[in-house]
């Protein structure tokens, strides 16, 4: 039979673990990995897997979900400038390629050098079990500006890549699921204010 | 246009707002004609719920005309419809299971955060129940804003009172479910613990679906008496031992089906941090906490516990011996109001539910600052309070 179980491990995703070793097996995974926090999230929605790929494989499309990119555009080769909203009130940008584009299952990206915030990623698309839509993980390798202190301050301004990244996740299902992203907003000037 | 505002604590005032505006495909602006105050409002009022903001607009019992609608709604302006209190997108996988109340998509998703930590999954948005349950305005105004307008609101034939079908918001397909989530067989004796709004609905519910004997109970002879109005017994808690009455009317046995309308009456309340004051002023001196606890040792062994009402947090010394040793089966839940509008809508329109009995006020949008004073001061004489936006002030002289 196949590969034995390394004793006192489990079978839980890497990005749960408790074990130091695990996370860097995580983070080895990516592709030109970039930069040393590692967040990674899943969540299922229900559409199937390439609706989902085609979605996000449309770079342009990821500022409707998004909260904090303002734009993404293609510069050629399959690279891809983006500007993202930083605390008080800057921009971060930064150069990415992709690394990964396997139709349907998968997009890594890496950020080139450079990049006021080196990061690398992958989201994968998967079945979920029993017919239950996708399972869409994003798996993030960031260097947080400003280190600690920065990560706090970002924190701060909800601005933390790895905060984003749930809520984004989150806002992609119901983009996805409903067509619009819910607002608890009353007025267009609250929303206007929300999204700020 | 004019809205009921929260300012804090005691302090609500109908203030002048702006309108609300269409800012999703699926959404419909509703001219509200008539909207409730909840017991679950009081919680509000008395400022136990966290995450309130100065000028939310309170409200998730109403009804009204559609005025407006995106291009994604179904609904058709003019028409009258009735809007379920819980906000869920009809797409997710548990809508398509018909378990609204548990929506993934209702939350906006930067106040998935605080549901998610509090209870694991983020469960649907509320209207006018605070931001941890979306930051939605609420429906005790003269217009609202709802969301997912093409699966939420059910559309009102002409004809029917509004008086006839507010409930269907809310408390009548809470009270039914509760019903249904007690399994009641023929035969059974069922006892429903508290007789507000939703533990009446529940007396009703459990005689149509076939209990033999319905025991009330509750310490606001009003209340009872409405309950004895449905057939039900009553057992008044502050006169008689309420394990020990149980006891001695179904022979030894206990009630087939025990329901609990009494918890802290708080739709997705759940505050550690005020848990404290809540027990301060809700449970001590008061026989209201002990209601899930004495409902599971009353029960009969191997009986059904149905909890409608609603728990946000922690329970103290919980008797979950009594619970496995009896072989009970407890169902709970926020209400799938979408999943029961249908049904119980024609159950009115057949003349099989009538809800209008539980109207003890009608007042003009522009006196619910006075109603919720009333409603908090006086809960034996006031079973419901309904708003008017149209209402003349002269009308309620």
């Amino acid at each position: 039979m196949g590969e034995t179980m390394t004793p006192g491990r489990d079978d839980a995703p890497p990005g749960t673990s408790k074990r130091a070793d695990r996370v860097e097996d995580a983070t080895l995974s990516l592709v030109e990995p970039k930069g040393d926090s590692l967040s990674a999230k899943t969540v299922t929605i229900n559409r199937p897997r390439q609706a989902l790929y085609d979605y996000w494989r449309a770079l342009e499309n990821l500022p409707t979900f998004m909260e904090n990119v303002e734009r993404v555009e293609a510069v050629g080769d399959g690279r891809y400038h983006w500007v993202v909203k930083a605390p008080a009130g800057r921009t971060v940008e930064w150069i990415a390629a992709i690394t990964e584009d396997r139709p349907g299952e998968a997009i890594g990206w890496a950020s080139e050098e450079g990049a006021d915030v080196p990061n690398s990623g992958r989201i994968d698309f998967r079945d979920a079990p029993g017919g239950r839509g996708t399972w869409v993980t994003a798996t993030i390798l960031y260097d947080p500006p400003g280190g600690v202190i920065g990560k706090v301050v970002a924190k701060l301004f909800q601005r933390e890549p790895a905060i984003q990244a749930r809520r984004d996740l989150r806002r992609f299902k119901q983009l996805m699921e409903t067509g619009e992203i819910a607002t608890g907003a009353r007025t267009a000037r609250q929303l206007a204010e929300e999204m700020d | 246009m004019r809205a009921l505002t929260w300012h804090g604590k005691h302090d609500v005032r109908v203030e002048t707002v702006d309108d609300p505006e269409i800012l999703n495909p699926r959404d419909a602006i509703i001219r509200i004609t008539s909207t409730a105050i909840c017991g679950s409002d009081l919680h509000l009022y008395d400022g136990y719920i966290p995450t309130m903001q100065s000028g939310d607009i309170l409200g998730h019992e109403f009804m009204g005309e559609v005025v407006e609608t995106g291009p994604k709604s179904t609904l058709q302006k003019g028409q009258r419809v009735v809007v379920p209190f819980t906000i869920s997108c009809g797409s997710c996988f548990h809508c398509s299971k018909h378990q609204y109340s548990a929506c993934d998509n209702g939350l906006p998703a930067d106040n998935q955060d605080i549901a998610q930590a509090a209870y694991g999954q983020p469960m649907s948005g509320l209207f006018g129940y605070s931001h941890m349950t979306g930051g939605y305005a609420g429906g005790q105004a003269e217009y609202v804003r709802v969301p997912f307008s093409d699966v939420g609101p059910i559309v009102i034939p002409d004809g029917i009172d509004d008086d006839k079908v507010l409930f269907l918001s809310d408390i009548l397909p809470t009270g039914w479910m509760a019903a249904e989530n007690a399994e009641i067989e023929p035969g059974d004796t069922v006892a429903v613990w508290g007789c507000g709004p939703v533990g009446l609905f529940c007396v009703q519910s459990a005689f149509l679906m076939g209990a033999e004997r319905v025991i009330a109970i509750d310490h606001f002879p009003r209340r009872l008496e409405l309950a004895r109005r449905f057939g039900a017994e009553t057992i008044n808690y502050e006169e008689s031992r309420t394990y020990d009455a149980l006891m001695e009317i179904t022979g030894g046995i206990g009630p087939d089906a025990c329901i609990d309308a009494v918890g802290l009456e708080a739709h997705g309340f759940f505050a550690d941090n005020v848990w404290d004051q809540i027990k301060v002023s809700t449970f001590t001196g008061t026989d209201r906490t002990h209601s899930i606890r004495q409902a599971i040792l009353a029960c009969r062994k191997g009986g059904r516990v149905s909890m409608p009402a609603v728990y946000g947090g922690f329970v103290d010394k919980f008797p979950l011996g009594a619970f496995m040793e009896k072989g009970l089966t407890l169902k709970t839940g926020q209400t799938h109001v979408q999943h029961y509008m249908p049904a119980l809508l024609n159950a009115i329109m057949e003349g099989k539910i009538d809800t209008t009995f539980l109207i003890s006020h009608r007042m003009p949008l522009e006196q619910a600052a006075e109603g919720y004073r009333l409603f908090h001061d006086k809960q034996n004489e006031v079973t419901k309070i309904v708003l008017k936006p149209g209402m003349d002030l002269a009308q309620t002289a």
